[in-house]
C-alpha cells in the first residue's frame, strides 16, 4: 500500500528547511521535488521508490495538509479500498473504505498526556551509583515493577 | 568545506558513549544513562546516532496493538524464561531471559506514566481502552491480558511517546538523526576492542566518524534477505520494518564480536500478504486456525507434537512446531489455511450487548490499525468483514531477529547473581573468547566496549518492544561502569579515515566512473544496481537456504551452491552503484544483509540437525538430536580470512524447565 501525494494538497510545506514527510520516514522514501524535474510536480513531496514503503503510514499522520494518502498495492489488492486516518494529539480517527462501498469509521485513544508533557526524571530519586553493577535500574523500583522472583528457582545457584 | 556527491565533508567528532541506532532498545539506553553519569560524577558525553528520525524509528515505528512482555504480580521471572526456552526449542541463555523477565515491568509502567494507553480490566471483568482512568499498573490497575505474557494497548503512538521521553533525556544536542553507520572501527592498540564507528549522511554529503570508549550497537534484526512471497510494490510490506538490514550483526561480527544462534530465524504465520498480527485473533477473541475443509489442523495433527518432545508438549508448544503442523495441511493440498474469525466473532456475540459487539469490532479493527494499517488496506480491497468472511493465514518468509520469536544475534555477558556458568564445558571454542556467560559488563559482546541489547542480543527472544527497552537500560548502566573503568583509556582508530571514506563511497566511485558508458542507467557492464543486487541475493536464499521456495527445506548439498553463488555475489557487491545518497544506503543496507545472510548459511550448515521443524528443515538431517546439538552454535569472523568458524558452545538450564510439563490436574 504505498503512499501517494495530491498534487491539489501538497505544498511542499514551505517556509521549513525539509518537509514533514522527509522528516518522519523510517525508510528515507519521502522526497521534495524542489523545481519539478523529477515529477513534473514543483514544490511537491513523492515517494521515490513505492516498493519500499512499508505501509507505516507515518507520512500519512505527519502531513499537516493531509495531502498524503495509501493505495493498497496493485499487485495484490483489488482497487477501490483505502484506509485513511487523521491523528490528532490525543486520538486517532479512521476512515476505512471497501472497495463495495462499505464504510466504517473508528476512533481510538492515542495518547493519554499532553505532547510534549514527559518529564523524564521528575519526581525521581537520583541513582546511588553504588549499586551500578547490582540488578534494578537507577530509580529504586520507583515503578512497583521490579519482580525479585522466587530464589529457589534458580537451580544453578 | 562544503561536501559533494562523491567527495564528502568529514565530520570527525569524539565522544564516550555512541549509541547506534534509534529503536527502543536505543531509548531504553537513553533514558537510564543520564542518572547514572550524574551519579558517577564523570565527565561522559554521549551521542546517539540513528538512521531515520527516532519519532518513528524501529520495529516499533508504526505502534503497536499489545506490549508481549509483561510478567505482572503473579508470575516469577523464571516462568518467563521457561517459556522463552520452549518456544525456541529448548536453546536459550536463562541467565538474560531471567533478567529481563525480573527488571521489564520496570518499562513497562513508566510507559503508562509517560501517557501510554493501556486497556484495564475493571471489577466486573468488563474490558476498557487505555483512556478510562482506570488504576495505573504500577498502583496494582489489571491489565486486559491477551495471552500469559501480553498485555493489549492502544499503541498507535507507543514509540511516539517512548522517544519523547528518551529524546529530552538526551537534549537534541546528543542526537543525530539521518545518519547512516556502516562500520565499526576496532582499536589500533587492541584488535579485540572498538575504538570508533563511521557512516554516512542521507541527507547531506558529509561522512562522519565518531571515536568513543564504547558503544551501543542497537540497529535492529534483519528483513529482506530471502524472497518475500510479494514480489511487486508489495514486498515492501514486509512482517518485520523493512528497513532492518542486518546492521547489528554485520557491523558486530566483522569488529571480531560472538555471534550466537545465527541459524535461527522466524517464519510467522500471519494474515496472508498484508502480514497482520493473529495474536489477539488467537489469543483474546479465541479464534481457531482450519484447513481448507474446517479441521482445526492443531487438533488434526497434534500427534507430531509427540515427534519433538518435550517442546512439543508444553501447554503452549514452540512456535516453529505450530508451523510444523500448518505446513502438513500445505504441502498435502489441504489449503488454504483459514482464520475462522466469522465462528469466532459469533460465539462471542451471541453473550454480548449491541454495545459490547460494536466495541468489539472495533478491537478487532484497532489490533491492525495500530500495528499493521496493510492488512487493512486489504480487507478493505477484497470486501473482507471478520464476521463475515474469513481469512486466509500463510507462513513469510524468514527473518532473523533476536527481540521476536527468534533469538539469533550476538553472544552478551549476562547477569553474575543468577547461577551461570564460569567455565566452557565443550571443546572447540577458539581460545581468545571468554569462558563463561559473564565477562565484567553486563550486555558487552566478546569485544571490549562494544554492547548491544535488544534484537541484537541472542539466544533469548521474546523481548520485544518492553523487553527491548528494558535491555537498552541494562546496556546503559554497564556502559556508564565502563567509561568510568576506562576514563585515561583514548580511542585510536586501526585504518585511516581516508581508507573508511574510500570503502564507504565505492558505490559512489562505480557510478561515477562509468555512467556514462551506456545510455541506460540501470544496464552497465561496469556496475550493479543495489536493488538488482538484492533481487540476486534474495532469490538464492530462497532456493538454496530454505526459503518459501521449498518450503523451508534445504540440504547440505543445496547450502554447497548457496556458498558458491554467496561467494560470487559478494565479489560484485563490490561494484554496486549508487547513483544518489539514497541508494548508497540501499548499497550499504546490502552489504549488512549479504553478511548476516552469509553467517545464517553457514550456521544452517554447521548445525547437523533440523532444530527449528517449521521455520527450517535440513532434510539430510531431519530430526531433532538432543544428544549432539543441545548446545549454542556460535561463530566468529575473521577479518583476515574473511570467513566464519563456528563452533559449540554447551547449554546449561538455570530454571527447571519440568515444570512445564507437569500435568497440573483439572481436564
Amino acid at each position: 500500500m504505498p503512499t501517494f501525494v495530491r498534487t491539489d494538497k501538497c505544498d511542499g510545506c514551505k517556509g521549513q528547511d525539509k518537509t514533514a514527510c522527509m522528516y518522519i520516514c523510517p525508510h528515507n522514501l519521502m522526497k521534495l521535488d524542489m523545481d519539478g524535474s523529477l515529477t513534473g510536480h514543483e514544490s511537491r513531496a513523492f515517494n521515490q521508490e513505492p516498493e519500499q514503503c512499508w505501509e507505516c503510514y507515518s507520512c500519512i499522520k505527519i502531513c499537516p495538509q493531509q495531502a498524503i494518502e495509501a493505495r493498497p498495492y496493485a499487485d495484490i489488492v483489488p482497487l477501490g479500498g483505502s484506509v485513511q486516518p487523521l491523528r490528532g494529539t490525543d486520538s486517532i480517527m479512521w476512515t476505512i473504505k471497501f472497495r463495495n462501498g462499505t464504510m466504517k469509521r473508528f476512533k481510538f485513544p492515542i495518547r493519554t498526556t499532553p505532547e510534549g508533557s514527559i518529564d523524564p526524571y521528575g519526581g525521581k530519586p537520583e541513582a546511588d551509583y553504588a549499586n551500578v553493577a547490582k540488578p534494578g535500574f537507577f530509580n529504586h523500583n520507583e515503578q512497583n515493577g521490579y519482580r525479585e522472583g522466587d530464589p529457589s528457582e534458580l537451580i544453578a545457584k | 568545506m562544503a561536501g559533494e556527491f562523491g567527495n564528502p565533508e568529514v565530520v570527525e567528532e569524539e565522544v564516550d558513549i555512541l549509541l547506534i541506532g534509534g529503536g527502543m532498545g536505543a531509548c531504553g539506553a537513553a533514558y537510564e544513562l543520564g542518572p547514572w553519569i550524574k551519579a558517577s560524577g564523570g565527565d561522559i558525553k554521549v551521542k546517539l546516532v540513528d538512521k531515520a528520525a527516532m519519532d518513528r524509528s524501529g520495529a516499533v515505528a508504526q505502534g503497536l496493538s499489545a506490549i508481549n512482555t509483561y510478567i505482572g504480580d503473579e508470575q516469577d521471572p523464571a516462568d518467563y524464561a521457561r517459556m522463552v526456552s520452549n518456544d525456541l526449542m529448548g536453546i536459550t541463555r536463562d541467565d538474560l531471559t531471567y533478567d529481563l523477565g525480573r527488571h521489564v515491568d520496570e518499562s513497562v509502567h513508566l510507559f503508562e506514566e509517560w501517557g501510554l494507553p493501556i486497556w484495564k480490566t475493571d471489577e466486573n471483568g468488563e474490558r476498557h481502552d487505555g483512556s478510562q482512568g482506570l488504576t495505573p499498573l504500577k498502583d496494582g490497575g489489571k491489565p486486559v491480558r491477551s495471552g500469559k505474557w501480553q498485555i493489549m494497548i492502544n499503541g498507535e503512538s507507543y514509540k511516539w511517546i517512548v522517544a519523547e521521553a528518551a529524546k529530552k533525556a538526551l537534549g537534541t544536542d546528543s542526537i543525530q538523526e539521518r545518519v547512516f553507520i556502516v562500520k565499526l572501527v576496532n582499536d589500533k592498540n587492541d584488535s579485540n576492542r572498538v575504538a570508533g564507528a563511521v557512516g554516512f549522511s542521507v541527507r547531506e554529503h558529509k561522512l562522519f566518524v565518531y571515536k568513543f570508549k564504547c558503544c551501543l550497537l542497537v540497529a535492529g534484526g534483519c528483513v529482506n534477505i530471502f524472497r518475500p512471497r510479494s514480489v511487486g510494490e508489495g514486498q515492501g510490506r514486509a512482517w518485520y520494518p523493512v528497513w532492518n538490514a542486518g546492521s547489528t550483526y554485520t557491523m558486530a561480527a566483522q569488529a571480531g564480536a560472538e555471534l550466537t544462534l545465527m541459524e535461527n530465524r522466524f517464519v510467522p504465520a500471519r494474515f496472508k500478504d498484508g502480514y497482520g498480527p493473529v495474536g489477539a485473533w488467537f489469543l483474546l477473541f479465541k479464534s481457531q486456525a482450519t484447513n481448507a475443509f474446517g479441521e482445526v489442523y492443531m487438533q488434526r495433527n497434534k500427534d507430531m507434537l509427540n515427534d519433538y518432545p518435550p517442546y512439543g508438549q508444553a501447554a503452549v508448544p514452540a512456535s516453529c512446531l505450530r508451523n510444523h503442523l500448518m505446513l502438513k495441511e500445505m504441502k498435502e493440498g489441504r489449503g488454504p489455511i483459514w482464520m475462522d474469525t466469522v465462528t469466532a466473532l459469533g460465539k462471542l456475540r451471541e453473550t454480548l450487548s449491541p454495545r459490547e459487539v460494536k466495541h468489539l469490532e472495533a478491537e478487532a479493527w484497532e489490533d491492525f490499525l495500530d500495528m499493521c494499517v496493510g492488512q487493512c488496506g486489504i480487507w478493505a480491497g477484497e470486501n473482507i468483514e471478520p464476521e463475515k468472511k474469513n481469512s486466509e493465514l500463510m507462513p513469510t518468509e524468514p527473518y532473523l531477529l533476536g527481540s521476536h520469536s527468534g533469538c539469533c544475534g550476538i553472544w552478551v555477558s549476562g547477569p553474575e547473581d543468577v547461577g551461570a556458568p564460569t567455565e566452557e564445558t565443550e571443546a572447540g571454542v577458539p581460545e581468545h573468547l571468554p569462558s563463561g556467560w559473564n565477562w565484567g559488563y553486563r550486555a558487552m559482546t566478546t569485544v571490549t566496549g562494544l554492547f548491544t541489547a535488544a534484537d541484537g542480543v541472542g539466544a533469548s527472544g521474546h523481548k520485544f518492544s518492553s523487553g527491548s527497552h528494558a535491555e537498552g537500560r541494562l546496556a546503559a548502566k554497564a556502559m556508564v561502569k565502563f567509561v568510568m573503568d576506562n576514563k585515561d583509556w583514548t580511542p585510536e582508530l586501526d585504518t585511516p579515515v581516508q581508507d573508511l571514506i574510500d570503502e564507504i563511497y565505492r558505490p559512489v566511485r562505480n557510478f561515477l566512473e562509468h555512467k556514462d558508458y551506456s545510455t541506460a542507467i540501470d544496464v552497465n557492464p561496469n556496475y550493479v544496481t543495489p536493488r538488482m543486487l538484492q533481487f540476486r541475493l534474495q532469490k538464492l536464499m530462497d532456493e538454496y537456504v530454505a526459503g518459501v521456495a521449498t518450503y523451508y527445506t534445504t540440504n547440505a548439498h543445496m547450502l554447497d551452491v548457496a556458498e558458491a553463488k554467496l561467494s560470487d555475489l559478494k565479489e560484485d557487491a563490490l561494484k554496486m552503484r549508487a547513483k544518489d545518497l539514497h541508494e548508497l544506503l540501499r548499497a550499504w543496507e546490502n552489504y549488512h544483509r549479504i553478511f548476516t545472510a552469509e553467517a545464517h548459511m553457514k550456521h544452517i550448515q554447521f548445525r547437523e540437525e533440523s532444530r527449528y521443524p517449521g521455520f527450517y528443515y535440513r532434510m539430510d538431517k531431519n530430526f531433532v538430536d538432543e544428544e549432539n546439538w543441545k548446545c549454542f552454535v556460535n561463530s566468529v569472523f575473521d577479518n583476515e580470512t574473511q570467513t566464519f568458524t563456528c563452533f559449540k558452545r554447551a547449554h546449561v538450564d538455570l530454571v527447571d524447565k519440568a515444570k512445564l510439563f507437569q500435568k497440573t490436574g483439572g481436564h
